[in-house]
């Protein structure tokens, strides 16, 4: 943007903030859910998300004890309001005005009989006579807590949810279906890209087309087929229909990438009396390594992130589901128990954003390869 | 730890298998046809014809067994009853025409296929022209293209806390609800909210499509021979005209490529609806219609598969556009 020096200065505090609104608006849902994972059931429904780094205040009461002691000629009761960690703010002695009292006040609730709240929580009530309380007196306290992020959702979900059962089901799935149709496709997008054969415009222009085929359409038929074929649901199916699905987009950047590399390396291995097999082995897959790992994490991201054809193909016991089923079911059935589900999915999105951070690059190439082409 | 144990050797067959086919399946076409001998150019003729499709053999065999066949079976499964035993010919697209909950969908998808595509490619070239500009912008990027590595189901779970609501007068833990409520008005059941429902739903799907739209328009951006803008500003245009009348014109092809992949991801939306409203409320889409269909209690394969081939058809036009772009490319 060099040509637009001139206005860089005026307009740059602008484009600051517009771009740091957005960013900001692009990144508070995920943010909220984290926060939330690590607070604790009570506090996610007393307060937004957003107010748990300030602290926040609770009123309740608590009853003192009955029972006086007798300290230098008259009757005591002491204890204490507030818990660990909690700041008293206010206090009172009856429903309608629960904080009437700063912390300090001593106030007359009875006849001879005199309280005092402290700083500190700590109650004194004096009485010149000896205490004749059936139960204790109410005093309500108002109180604040400081900003407390807990680990307890995380243990908690990975033991009693079946979460960890449904990553390892999860992994299970992913990894033979992200790698199965690499070498599939490395193979046949070599063929397209590099051999003379008739029909292959056709079946460029064939997987070009298969490349938007709606999962849709594929259900019920190969739901049938796996069945007739003997292999039912299962990781066998899984792993199939994920390849089958995963190939047009495999075949489609590898050949894309494969046509772009420098013909003389690859004329010259022929004319020295390379195979086809040994070109393919010993320059192209090497050279073709960043188009292979662009295609590694699409398929690893959308495989590791599908719902459907987990649940068509591989079931609904709780033995059976992969995490985006579970997190499903989770929705379904603890659907007011937020500390449960933002743990739940934020562990099932904790790879896919793990593998996201790390290899951005290529996927962003990736999609430079597949999109910006076609136009 | 069983289950470590079958993917690993899943793993370990699959690839073995593979390059056992085709290390093996050139080794054999070797020692038929050798490259030497009394017919050497005979055989390597006749073995350079043959290789390809050694090559592109179990491609072919995935591709039409689970993208190409799939299609015709559907279409022929659609002509039949719930079960597939008796031959109805149109009456499942019939009944499809008749259906509310079908109408409702398609006029649903109709509204995603206008707003989410549109929306997402304005975000994503606004995006794409702010944080081109500051210094800090690939931190930017990084997080508004995240939301692409989230899963449509993780996704719903982060949206739907968005949209949580409490009666009014209890503390609001949604942050929408929060911001309503501070502004004064009352908190609102979004997702059951008519018509509106529909928006909010899409929202989530813009929200994850707009880092894609982002990265390649600011690519298409760059790739903007610099000598065009600077001689607009010496015309004196503004920014804005810049923007609108010299630049988004030498992008519209790429304008295009996002559109339509979006709309493509639009019209197959599933996870979104499926774990947020499940339909309900009237926010029925296609896909979850058909999923319906499929999965209730007695499933009906006819109307499920006509409903399937209702979405191949709407993805038709921008499969032969693409065909039509990629053969252009080829010549």
């Amino acid at each position: 943007m060099e040509g637009m020096a001139g206005q860089k200065s005026s307009l740059g505090w602008a484009v600051n903030i517009a771009a740091f609104l957005l960013v900001l608006l692009w990144t508070i849902p995920t943010l909220g859910l984290f926060v939330s994972s690590f607070r604790d059931r009570d506090q996610i429904a007393q307060s937004g998300w957003w107010q748990s780094f300030s602290g926040s205040e609770q009123t309740g009461f608590v009853r003192s004890g009955t029972e006086g002691a007798l300290q230098d000629g008259v009757w005591v009761i002491e204890g204490s309001v507030t818990a660990d960690g909690e700041q008293l703010v206010a206090w009172g002695t009856s429903a309608r005005e629960p904080g009437a009292h700063a912390p300090g006040d001593t106030v007359e609730i009875d006849e001879g009989i005199d309280i005092t709240v402290a700083d500190d929580g700590s109650y004194r009530m004096v009485s010149d006579t000896e205490f004749d309380m059936r139960r204790g007196e109410r005093i309500f306290v108002t109180t604040s807590s400081p900003p407390s992020f807990t680990t307890d959702n995380y243990s908690r979900v990975l033991s009693a949810t079946g979460l960890g059962r449904a990553f390892m089901n999860t992994m299970t799935v992913t990894i033979p279906a992200t790698v199965i149709p690499i070498m599939i496709a490395a193979f046949a997008a070599y063929a397209l890209a590099w051999m003379q054969f008739p029909g292959r415009a056709l079946l460029t222009a064939a997987v070009v087309g298969l490349l938007v085929v709606p999962l849709q359409v594929a259900l019920i038929p190969l739901l049938r087929m796996h069945n007739e074929m003997g292999i039912g649901k299962g990781y066998l199916g899984i792993w199939l229909a994920h390849t089958g699905f995963g190939l047009p987009l495999a075949v489609y950047l590898l050949r894309n990438y494969m046509v772009g590399l420098p013909r003389e390396i690859i004329e010259s291995a022929r004319v020295d009396g390379a195979t086809d097999f040994q070109i393919f082995r010993r320059i192209i897959l090497p050279l073709s390594f960043p188009a292979l790992a662009s295609f590694a994490i699409f398929q690893f991201l959308w495989v590791w992130n599908d719902l459907l054809v987990a649940t068509v193909f591989l079931g609904n016991t709780r033995e059976q589901l992969v995490m985006t089923g579970l997190l499903r079911e989770l929705m379904g059935s603890r659907g007011g128990e937020w500390e449960i589900l933002a743990t739940s999915a934020f562990i099932s999105i904790a790879v896919p954003l793990a593998v996201f951070f790390a290899m951005q690059k290529y996927l962003v190439r990736g999609l430079l390869a597949g999109s910006v082409k076609g136009g | 730890m069983e289950l470590f144990w079958l993917a690993i050797s899943t793993i370990a067959i699959g690839v073995f298998g593979c390059v056992a086919w085709f290390w093996g399946s050139n080794w054999v076409l070797d020692r038929i046809l050798p490259a030497k001998g009394p017919n050497a150019g005979d055989n390597i003729r006749r073995a350079n014809q043959i290789r390809p499709w050694l090559f592109l053999g179990p491609a072919i065999v995935f591709l039409g067994m689970y993208l190409v066949y799939p299609v015709f079976d559907s279409l022929w499964r659609s002509l039949f009853n719930s079960n597939g035993t008796r031959f109805v010919g149109a009456d499942n697209y019939a009944w499809l025409l008749s259906d509310g909950k079908f109408r409702e969908s398609m006029l649903n998808n109709m509204l995603w296929l206008l707003f989410v595509p549109a929306a997402s490619t304005a975000f994503g070239l606004l995006a794409a022209q702010l944080t081109d500009r500051i210094r800090w912008g690939n931190i930017g990027k990084s997080l508004i293209f995240m939301p692409m590595a989230i899963s449509f189901v993780g996704a719903g779970v982060i949206w739907k806390f968005i949209y949580e609501y409490r009666a009014s007068g209890e503390a609001q833990i949604g942050l929408l609800n929060w911001i309503v409520t501070q502004m004064g008005a009352e908190p609102q059941i979004w997702l059951s909210l008519p018509f509106w429902n529909n928006f909010f739903l899409m929202i989530v799907l813009v929200w994850i499509q707009t880092g894609f739209a982002m990265v390649i328009l600011s690519a298409a951006l760059r790739g903007i021979p610099e000598e065009t803008v600077e001689a607009a500003i010496l015309d004196g245009a503004s920014p804005l005209q810049v923007f609108f009348k010299i630049k988004v014109p030498q992008i519209m092809g790429t304008i295009a490529v996002v559109w339509t992949t979006i709309t493509i991801v639009v019209l197959k939306v599933f996870d979104i609806v499926f774990v947020m409203t499940n339909g309900q409320w009237g926010t029925q889409v296609l896909a979850n219609l058909m999923y319906d269909w499929m999965f209730r209690g007695t499933p009906d394969y006819g109307r499920g598969s006509a409903i399937a081939i209702v979405l191949m058809i709407l993805v038709t036009p921008i499969m032969v556009w693409n065909i039509w772009n990629a053969r252009k490319e080829v010549r």
